[in-house]
């Protein structure tokens, strides 16, 4: 028997060969190997998919109507239109080429500008060219993406403020009758901050050399995208 | 495989949790019998108002970064704020809440997170105060003087003061500059909001503001 071998193995993780020692568990010899599915593995399944079918969540017989859905709608809008897709994910990606402080600082403008395009759009201030900004947007963060553009952190920050007003004219004021002003709001930029998290999270591939090579593919496939919009604005 | 003692026992224990599940109560869906509705009523209008929810959160997390003593001190001010301003609207009439003043909380109280602000112990404490004082007052108000009026308010208070003491306390915990930066984001999140909720209420909805 091996009695020397120490793992530090949590104590809740159950072993047949174990035997609880201290704030550790001591492994007694080798286990031998167990079998792909054994009894106790079905009767063990088995009891955690009973349990489960026997929680029972509460019915909600009578939600407020359109609260939830407000939230809901504002989570999806973001996500349900590609040219918003690309622009914002575009803005991380950027950031983590960047690096600190853009990286955070390019999505913290991006929302609160994009929520003042929104406002802006909710107030009647009329803003022209929308959808051809929207696709620029696409082209240029795209193309800065694509050859890791380094301008000076103000004129970056700028850029994607311009950008992020044309999205939150066009998307920020798209609520359906019924729904929570407020509830979509809060959505809405939650999406849209989840788009850049999802951006920089890509972007740290950046480290290595195949993710620079990467980002840069990344960045021309938003940059094609937004000639696609852009095309298609003009078709309109 | 041969089953060790604990193992074979699991089916006994399966049995003991079925039979448990399978014992039938009284649904209690309107919690009139128990005597603690009012109580949770407040404490869950409380947490599905995002219009009182988030301005405590933003000021929790605001008090947060500055460190424990502001977090404690915003801690006792905002629900005893809270509670002062709710009886004082019990006693008035009706009131709606005003989405542009809504409006200016999330701005208010968003930026100044964002912006990490240095601000001093006495203007938390006094934003503490009026925060605590408006929204008591408005929920306070919207209650009117009912039976259960006061426990509505003392679960919602209750609520209030868990809020912050959870954001607060897990806020004053961070060290890595990266969360910090991420709670200061939850700021700006708070204050494109607040944008959105301004446009809404000067253009007047097509639906609700709230």
């Amino acid at each position: 028997m091996n009695r020397g071998l120490v793992s530090k193995l949590p104590l809740w993780v159950p072993h047949p060969f174990a035997k609880q020692k201290g704030g550790t568990i001591e492994i007694l010899g080798v286990p031998p190997k167990p079998p792909l599915l054994g009894w106790d593995s079905i009767i063990r399944f088995t009891t955690v998919i009973a349990l489960v079918f026997l929680c029972t969540p509460l019915a909600f017989a009578h939600p407020q109507a359109g609260e939830a859905k407000g939230f809901l709608t504002g989570i999806k809008h973001p996500i349900s239109g590609l040219d918003h897709v690309l622009a914002m994910v575009a803005v991380g990606l950027w950031g983590a080429q960047l690096g600190s402080p853009a990286v955070w600082l390019l999505p913290v403008a991006f929302p609160m500008v994009m929520a003042f395009g929104g406002m802006l759009g909710l107030m009647g201030v009329p803003l022209p060219g929308i959808e051809y900004g929207i696709a620029a947007s696409a082209i240029l963060l795209g193309v800065a993406v694509m050859f890791e553009a380094r301008p000076p952190l103000a004129i970056a920050a700028v850029l994607v403020a311009i950008f992020a007003i044309f999205h939150g004219h066009a998307h920020g004021t798209e609520l359906p009758p019924g729904q929570s002003g407020l509830l979509y709001s809060m959505g809405f930029v939650i999406a849209t901050g989840c788009l850049h998290a999802v951006g920089i999270t890509i972007g740290t591939v950046h480290r290595w050399g195949w993710g620079q090579k990467f980002l840069r593919l990344a960045g021309a496939i938003v940059a094609v995208g937004g000639m696609f919009f852009m095309w298609r604005a003009f078709a309109a | 495989m041969k089953l060790t003692q604990n193992q074979s026992q699991i089916p006994i224990y399966a049995a003991v949790v079925f039979a448990g599940a399978m014992y039938p109560l009284a649904a209690e869906a309107h919690l009139n019998s128990t005597g603690m509705g009012p109580i949770y009523d407040g404490l869950m209008h409380f947490l599905m108002s995002p219009e009182d929810l988030v301005p405590v959160l933003a000021l929790a997390l605001l008090s947060g970064l500055r460190g424990a003593t502001y977090g404690r001190r915003t801690l006792f001010v905002l629900p005893a704020a809270w509670l002062l301003g709710g009886l004082l609207g019990l006693a008035a009439s009706a009131s709606n809440g005003n989405a542009i003043m809504s409006a200016v909380w999330f701005l208010l109280l968003g930026g100044l997170l964002a912006a990490d602000a240095k601000l001093s112990l006495r203007v938390t404490a006094a934003l503490a105060c009026l925060l605590g004082l408006y929204h008591g007052y408005l929920n306070g108000a919207g209650l009117g003087l009912t039976f259960s009026s006061a426990a509505v308010l003392l679960g919602l208070i209750f609520a209030v003061f868990v809020l912050i003491a959870l954001a607060a306390a897990f806020v004053v915990q961070l060290r890595a500059s990266w969360a910090r930066i991420a709670v200061r984001v939850a700021g700006s999140w708070i204050f494109a909001s607040g944008l959105l909720l301004m446009g809404w209420a000067v253009r007047g909805v097509r639906g609700r503001v709230f």
